[in-house]
């Protein structure tokens, strides 16, 4: 037991080291020693129930969504990821600084500028479209960040460590979809519902969507896509040929936000 | 010996300045060890420990640190406890379910230590109990 | 040699006191920020760097100034620059020291900074960018501080010094690439994506750097025995002006390849900047004022009769560290967040707070810069070489 403890502190110690330093192989071995002492002989593992080798995208089909549908599914996300609905910060502002959202409303010309054109069919101009991350395939918030905070899942979900992040809001200004919001104050206000499940943030960090990797990783659907109704949103896995989402791309043409810009989203439209 | 008035009464302040949470603490004695009951009625039902093998007393912050890197970083959510079963690494939806006390199990030992962790500013603490 | 600081008159310990003061009210606001959050900034969603980015930006630029010293004296043999070239390396310290101050103060998390280095990330600009301003931070304390002393003690400077100061020209310019790159690299910031930003950049850095040490070398002409000599201002004053037309210019590209292309996102932030977007006009004012200043200075610098004449080279100097201040220190980096990803236009300005922290951060720099040319003019003049 002894000689086990001092192992255990030996190797977590290189370990940390290993992290910080960049783990070279042989790091890695006392890194992978470490683990096997803290997380057992077998190592941590996903769910079983987590599906291996997806990569996850969405299909968003603005015929079906009406204001309705989309209150819906946005206060799913809210409520599910503790997000705040801050107050202005000065009566009169004209709009909300502090402001979070992981997915919510804009019309068309703001969601697809460059795209809107005079004669388009009212039915797709006037009515407004969700948006969210895009889960780019070549993401530039994690080309920018200084610590790796935000990185790429390898299935493809641009996820935030928020343990990690140090709030230089770099992934900001490289997100061509403004899709990126900052705790610029406690997120933890007496409005708040909490849902005990999901953390909330501290002050000071970015967050923005992340596909409810949360529910991914057990198997379940993102949480605005549970609360459609009529088929708003189509999520699944891009890798296998005969999941619906790839039933869906094959027979409607579909549009993406500002492809020019080479992110490659994984949230396509059919309008 | 040039200045040795304003020397001597720097050296004075710079002593009592030093010394002063010494000083101050003298006759104080050190405040005791926390040696809180860790038992809630979850646990005592468990009769022996189930779900991490270590001393988390003294190794809880490597442990969560992996954890948590693990579960945010590399998808990995479970892992065996002593008992062989799968654990989900969650500090509120796991370790808090037994260790309810969290004024307990986790404040009194940080408060002697006088340390801070940031833990609560974004996970849940369970809700209070008797 | 730092006893040197530590003497002086009621003047100087008046200025002392001054910035002194004003470091502590900023630190006051800072912690105020630090408690509440950059919810006390005017910092939005939207707009998500402003006033401080915007002066890391200007300050970067600031630093260069020794290198426009440096790079005459050194590798060309410019006699002429031997006595400031130490004052351009003490100013590049304190601006340095603003740059990453004004970073810290950004920060939402400042106490884990050093994710920075437990996490290097190559692929991130910033990372490179702290890498470099440090490292001319260091060239600069490390080569300014051993040339001063072997010249109190009548030695020539060693070898390894002049390879560092051979090493710190390419790092000038690296600090101004690399936070050029900083924004130059990003989708979807039109405003921003431009092949000439680093040029851009080195331009303004070229003539508001050595502006602002022109203008220090008149004062101290005026208020201390240290003079420069005429040959100096006057070649410097030629440098500025050449950057400041190429400044001036390289303007001119981006509004040409905006406004000839019609692309409507390269054109926005132009408009914005110049006329006003749906609404917004905070820095219409900013950007005329700016190009006004700038079209002044150029008159004034670009005749050799009006350049050499002191009477007009010091208002034009102070006109043009205005101009460029308002155009990079202000309006070049909030710019480019509007219109925003969505062709939203919400506005920014700096909040009080924000001003004041900002003031603290500045009053360090100046601490610093006074310090060390304090020091430097002590050295030069108890060697003999203050006076021309």
């Amino acid at each position: 037991m002894k000689s086990d403890r001092r192992h255990f502190l030996k190797a977590a110690g290189v370990a940390t080291i290993g992290v910080a330093a960049g783990a070279t192989a042989a790091e890695a071995n006392l890194l992978d020693s470490a683990k096997e002492l803290l997380l057992g002989p077998k190592g941590a593992a996903p769910y079983p129930e987590a599906k291996k080798n997806a990569r996850w995208a969405m299909v968003v089909d603005t015929r079906k969504l009406t204001a309705e549908s989309m209150e819906k599914m946005i206060h799913a996300c809210n409520h599910a990821h503790n997000i705040p609905l801050h107050p202005l910060r000065k009566k009169g502002d004209k709009y909300n600084k502090d402001e979070i959202k992981w997915i919510w409303e804009e019309e068309f010309e703001n969601a697809f500028p460059g795209q809107m054109n005079e004669h388009l069919p009212p039915k797709v101009t006037q009515n407004e479209v969700l948006v969210l991350c895009n889960q780019c395939e070549n993401p530039a918030c994690v080309r920018v960040c200084p610590t790796k905070a935000t990185f790429q899942r390898d299935d493809g979900i641009v996820i935030m460590d928020f343990h990690r992040c140090i709030g230089c809001r770099f992934c900001m200004a490289a997100c061509p979809y403004g899709s990126r919001s900052f705790n610029f104050k406690d997120p933890r206000i007496a409005s708040l519902e909490i849902n005990p499940e999901f953390p909330t943030r501290m002050k000071g960090v970015v967050e923005k969507c992340n596909f409810c990797a949360e529910q991914l990783d057990k198997g379940l659907q993102p949480h605005c896509v549970e609360a459609c109704e009529n088929g708003e949103l189509v999520f699944g896995d891009m890798n296998d040929p005969e999941s619906e989402i790839r039933k869906v791309l094959r027979n409607n043409y579909t549009i993406r936000r500002k492809p020019e810009v080479g992110t490659q989203p994984q949230v396509y439209y059919i309008v | 010996m040039y200045d040795s008035g304003k020397i001597i009464t720097g050296l004075v302040i710079f002593v009592a300045l030093f010394a002063s949470p010494f000083i101050l603490n003298v006759g104080g004695g050190a405040p005791a060890v926390p040696q809180p009951s860790l038992d809630t009625p979850a646990i005592k039902s468990m009769g022996n420990p189930v779900c991490v093998r270590e001393n988390m007393q003294s190794n809880h912050m490597q442990v969560l640190d992996l954890w948590r890197d693990s579960v945010v970083r590399d998808s990995n959510h479970t892992a065996p406890g002593i008992d062989g079963q799968l654990y989900e690494m969650s500090l509120s939806n796991t370790c808090m379910e037994c260790h309810s006390n969290k004024a307990e199990f986790c404040d009194r030992c940080h408060t002697y230590a006088a340390v801070d962790p940031f833990c609560w500013d974004c996970h849940i603490e369970p809700p209070k109990e008797g | 040699m730092l006893e040197k600081a530590l003497t002086g008159d009621s003047k100087y310990w008046g200025w002392i006191g001054f910035l002194l003061l004003l470091i502590a009210v900023g630190f006051g606001a800072y912690l105020r920020q630090f408690n509440e959050g950059l919810t006390l900034t005017g910092l939005s969603r939207d707009v998500s760097w402003g006033f401080y980015i915007a002066q890391l930006t200007y300050l970067v630029g600031v630093a260069a100034s020794g290198v426009m010293l440096v790079m005459p004296y050194y590798l060309h043999d410019h006699k002429a620059f031997g006595k400031i070239t130490i004052l351009g390396e003490f100013m590049a310290v304190g601006a340095i020291t603003m740059c990453l101050l004004f970073v810290l103060v950004d920060l939402g998390q400042p106490m884990r900074m050093m994710n920075m280095i437990i996490f290097p990330t190559p692929n991130s600009v910033l990372f490179w960018d702290m890498v470099v301003l440090n490292t001319y931070m260091f060239l600069n304390i490390i080569i300014g501080w051993t040339v001063l002393q072997n010249e109190r003690k009548g030695i020539h400077y060693q070898k390894w010094v002049k390879v560092l100061i051979y090493l710190s020209i390419p790092f000038a310019v690296s600090i101004h690439t690399v936070t050029a790159f900083l924004y130059a690299g990003l989708p979807g910031r039109h405003f921003w994506l431009t092949a000439i930003m680093a040029p851009r950049f080195l331009a303004g850095a070229f003539c508001a750097g050595p502006a602002i040490l022109l203008l220090i070398v008149f004062f101290l002409r005026r208020f201390t025995s240290f003079d420069a000599g005429d040959k100096a201002i006057k070649s410097l004053a030629v440098i500025i002006t050449y950057a400041m037309i190429l400044n001036v210019f390289f303007l001119l590209l981006e509004l040409f390849t905006a406004f000839y292309s019609q692309v409507p996102g390269h054109m926005h932030a132009l408009i914005y900047l110049f006329a006003g977007l749906h609404g917004g006009h905070a820095l219409v004012p900013v950007m005329w004022a700016s190009v006004i200043l700038a079209v002044i200075v150029l008159i004034l610098l670009i005749p050799p009769k009006f350049r050499n004449n002191y009477n007009l080279l010091i208002p034009a100097l102070i006109m043009l560290v205005l101009s460029t201040w308002l155009e990079k220190g202000v309006a070049l980096v909030v710019a480019g967040f509007i219109p925003n990803p969505l062709e939203h236009v919400n506005e920014y300005a700096p909040t009080l707070n924000e001003l004041v922290i900002s003031v603290g951060v500045y009053a360090v720099g100046a601490l610093i810069v006074t310090v060390l040319y304090k020091i430097a003019i002590g050295v030069k003049a108890e060697v003999g070489d203050a006076a021309h």
